[in-house]
C-alpha cells in the first residue's frame, strides 16, 4: 500500500470544498477551505452545531459525496478521484455506521453482519465464522438470530458495529450514532468503540454535537462551524484552551462550570465604576489540578476570593479542572498574575457589582 | 342443477385460474424488472437513466389507461401473432398479461420506493454494486410489499378475466354472460358470483398470510 506523505494520517482533507446545486439558480455552500489531517489509529471527534456541514464531511472519507474542491485521500489514495471498482474497494476498507442505524429487517443480525461479506465476494464458510466472531465481539450471541425489529437502539448500534467491521477496515466512520440512545446505553456503545479501536487499531471518525462523547473517547478532535473548520487539534488543548466562541459555547455546556443565574444577568464586560468583583475562570491544568492553590493564594495575597462554580474532570488519563472565581477588581491583576506563575490558565470572564 | 352444469362450473373455474396464472407469471416476470427500474432509474438514483425512466413510465402509463375490455380487441393482430389465434382461452391470456405487465410494475416500483434510504446508503457504504444493492437489499426489503402488490394485481386479474369472453375466453365470466344472463339461469349466476367471491377471498388471505410471513420489520410474539 502507498504511504501517505504526511506519516501517521489515515485520511488527510487538503483545501476540500463542497457545494450543492440549488433547484434554479444558484448553490449552497456546506463545505470550504477543510483541510484536516486524522490520525492514524486514534479516534477523532467531529463536533458542530446541526448543518454545520458535519455528515457532508464525512460522507466524502467514503464518496458517498464528491468533493468540489481540494483532495480527499484515504490510505493515501485519492477517494475524489476513484470511482467504479477503484471507489467500492475503497469503501471495503471503510466501515460506517449510522444514527438510524440502516440495518436490513429482513435478515437476522448474523445475516446482516454478513451482507458487506456477501458484497465483497468472501466464501460462504468464511462469512458464516466471522460473522459469528464478530456477533460475539459486540456481546449479542445470544441474539444471533433474531430480528432487528426485536432489539432495542443499543443492541441494534452493536450490530451495526459488528457488521462495520465485517471487511476488516481500517478506518471507521460514524455518524451520530449515539444521538438516538439513551445516556447509559451511549456509554456502553461509546465504550465498545474504544475498545475495538484499542484492540483493532482501527482510526475512527465520528461525528457527533455533543461534547461529552468527545470527551469521553476522542484524542483529537475538530470543531466545524458554518462549513468550516474553526479549530482542530488534540482534545485535551481544546478542551482547556479553547480559542473559537463555537468551542467555548460547545464547552459551556459539557464542563458543567456555568455561572450561577443572578451573578450571569448582573455580570458586564467593562468594569464598572466604584468598588466591583473581577470573574476570572481559571483552568488547572495537569497534576496541579488538585492542588489547594486557591487557598494558598488566599493566605499569600491576603485576598478575598469567592468560589462561584467548579468541576474537575477527566480527557483521557489527564485531569482538568474548571473554577469560576471572583475577587476584588482592583487585585484581579494581581490574582492572575499569581495563578500564571502557577501555571494556570486565566480568563476574565467580566465584572459584577 | 344439473350434473351437465355442474361439470361446467368445474371446467370454468379451472379455465379461470389457467388464465389468471399465467397472466400473473408472466407479468411478474416481466414486471419486477420494469418495476425495479422505475423505481431506482430517476436522476441520482441508483441506475440513473433519467431519459429512459420518463419514456416507459409513458408507456406504462398509456397501457393502464385504456380500458381492458379495449385493450382485448384493440391487440387483436399481436394476440394472434403471439398465440397463433385470436380466439380462445389460451389466446386470452395474450391481452390479460399485456395488462398485468404495467400493473405489476408500477406495484413492485411502489413497494420498492418504500424501502428506507438509509438502506441504500448502508450498502453503498459497504461497497456494494447498483446490482447487488437491487439484489441483496431492495427486494428482499420490499418483499412484504411486493407480496401485497402481487395478491391486489392476482385479484384485479380475476376480474379482467370475466372480460375475455369478447374473444371467445372461456371461464367463469365468459359462463356467467352466457348461461346466467342470456340464457337467463340465475342459478347458473348465483354459483359463478359465489365461486368468484370465494376465490378471491382465497387469493386474499393466502397473499396476507405469505406476506406476513416474510414481513419481520415488526416485533413477533416469538412465546407460542
Ligand atoms: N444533498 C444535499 N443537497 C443540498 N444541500 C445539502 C445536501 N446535503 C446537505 N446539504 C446542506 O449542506 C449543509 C451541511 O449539511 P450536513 O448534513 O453536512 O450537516 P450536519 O452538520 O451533518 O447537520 P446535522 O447535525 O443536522 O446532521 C446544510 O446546509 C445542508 O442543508
Ligand atoms: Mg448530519
Amino acid at each position: 500500500m502507498q504511504r501517505e506523505t504526511s506519516a501517521g494520517a489515515a485520511i488527510l482533507f487538503d483545501d476540500v470544498g463542497k457545494t450543492y446545486p440549488q433547484k434554479g439558480a444558484g448553490s449552497v455552500m456546506a463545505l470550504e477551505g477543510i483541510s484536516l489531517e486524522v490520525p492514524a489509529g486514534a479516534i477523532t471527534g467531529i463536533i458542530g452545531r446541526s448543518g454545520a456541514g458535519k455528515s457532508t464531511l464525512m460522507r466524502m472519507v467514503n464518496g458517498l459525496e464528491k468533493p468540489t474542491s481540494g483532495r480527499i485521500t484515504v490510505g493515501g489514495r485519492d477517494v475524489g478521484a476513484a470511482h467504479g471498482a477503484a471507489l467500492r474497494e475503497i469503501r471495503r476498507e471503510v466501515g460506517m455506521i449510522f444514527q438510524h442505524f440502516n440495518l436490513l429487517s429482513s435478515r437476522t443480525v448474523l445475516e446482516n453482519v454478513a451482507l458487506p461479506m456477501e458484497i465483497a465476494g468472501v466464501p460462504r464458510g468464511q462469512i458464516r465464522t466471522r460473522a459469528s466472531d464478530l456477533v460475539a465481539r459486540v456481546g449479542l450471541e445470544k441474539l444471533a438470530n433474531r430480528y432487528p425489529a426485536e432489539l432495542s437502539g443499543g443492541q441494534k448500534q452493536r450490530v451495526g458495529i459488528a457488521r462495520a467491521l465485517a471487511t476488516e477496515p481500517k478506518v471507521l466512520l460514524s455518524d451520530e450514532a449515539t444521538s438516538a440512545l439513551d445516556p447509559e446505553t451511549t456509554q456502553t456503545v461509546l465504550k465498545l468503540l474504544a475498545d475495538i479501536n484499542r484492540d483493532l487499531g482501527l482510526t475512527v471518525l465520528l461525528i457527533t454535537h455533543e461534547m461529552a462523547v468527545v470527551r469521553d473517547i476522542a484524542s483529537h478532535m475538530a470543531v466545524i462551524d458554518g462549513g468550516r473548520i474553526v479549530e482542530a487539534g488534540e482534545t485535551y488543548d481544546i478542551f482547556t484552551t479553547p480559542q473559537h466562541p463555537t468551542t467555548r459555547s460547545f464547552l459551556s455546556g459539557v464542563t458543567g462550570v456555568t455561572l450561577p443565574r443572578f451573578i450571569a444577568e448582573q455580570m458586564v464586560t467593562e468594569r464598572p465604576e466604584g468598588p466591583a468583583r473581577e470573574v476570572i475562570r481559571i483552568t488547572f491544568l495537569g497534576d496541579k489540578a488538585t492542588d489547594p492553590l486557591l487557598a494558598q493564594m488566599s493566605a499569600a495575597l491576603g485576598l478575598d476570593v469567592n468560589i462561584l462554580a467548579g468541576a474537575i474532570e477527566e480527557i483521557g488519563p489527564r485531569p482538568f479542572g474548571n473554577l469560576l472565581i471572583s475577587v476584588p477588581a482592583d487585585r484581579g491583576a494581581e490574582a492572575r498574575s499569581y495563578l500564571e506563575t502557577h501555571q494556570q490558565r486565566t480568563e476574565v470572564l467580566g465584572y459584577v457589582r | 342443477m344439473s350434473a351437465n352444469l355442474i361439470h361446467m362450473l368445474i371446467d370454468a373455474t379451472w379455465q379461470t385460474l389457467y388464465m389468471v396464472a399465467v397472466a400473473a407469471i408472466i407479468g411478474a416476470v416481466i414486471g419486477l424488472p420494469i418495476g425495479v427500474f422505475l423505481a431506482c432509474s430517476q436522476r441520482g438514483e441508483l441506475l440513473s437513466a433519467p431519459l429512459v425512466n420518463r419514456v416507459l413510465g409513458i408507456v406504462v402509463n398509456a397501457t393502464r389507461s385504456v380500458p381492458f375490455i379495449i385493450l382485448v380487441v384493440a391487440i387483436i393482430p399481436f394476440t394472434r401473432m403471439v398465440a397463433g389465434t385470436s380466439i380462445g382461452t389460451t389466446a386470452a391470456i395474450v391481452p390479460l398479461t399485456i395488462a398485468a405487465i404495467p400493473f405489476i410494475a408500477r406495484l413492485i416500483e411502489n413497494a420498492i420506493r418504500e424501502v428506507d434510504a438509509g438502506l441504500i446508503e448502508a450498502a453503498r457504504a459497504m461497497g456494494a454494486t447498483p446490482l447487488q444493492i437491487i439484489r441483496k437489499v431492495l427486494i428482499p426489503e420490499a418483499l412484504p410489499g411486493i407480496t401485497l402488490g402481487m395478491t391486489l394485481a392476482v385479484v384485479s386479474l380475476i376480474g379482467y378475466s370475466a372480460m375475455v369472453g369478447a374473444v371467445g375466453g372461456e371461464g367463469l365470466g365468459d359462463l356467467g354472460i352466457r348461461y346466467g344472463y342470456q340464457r337467463f339461469m340465475p342459478d347458473v349466476m348465483a354459483m359463478v358470483v359465489i365461486i368468484l367471491i370465494v376465490l378471491v377471498q382465497l387469493v386474499q388471505t393466502i397473499g396476507e398470510w405469505i406476506a406476513r410471513r416474510v414481513d419481520k420489520r415488526a416485533p413477533r410474539n416469538r412465546g407460542a
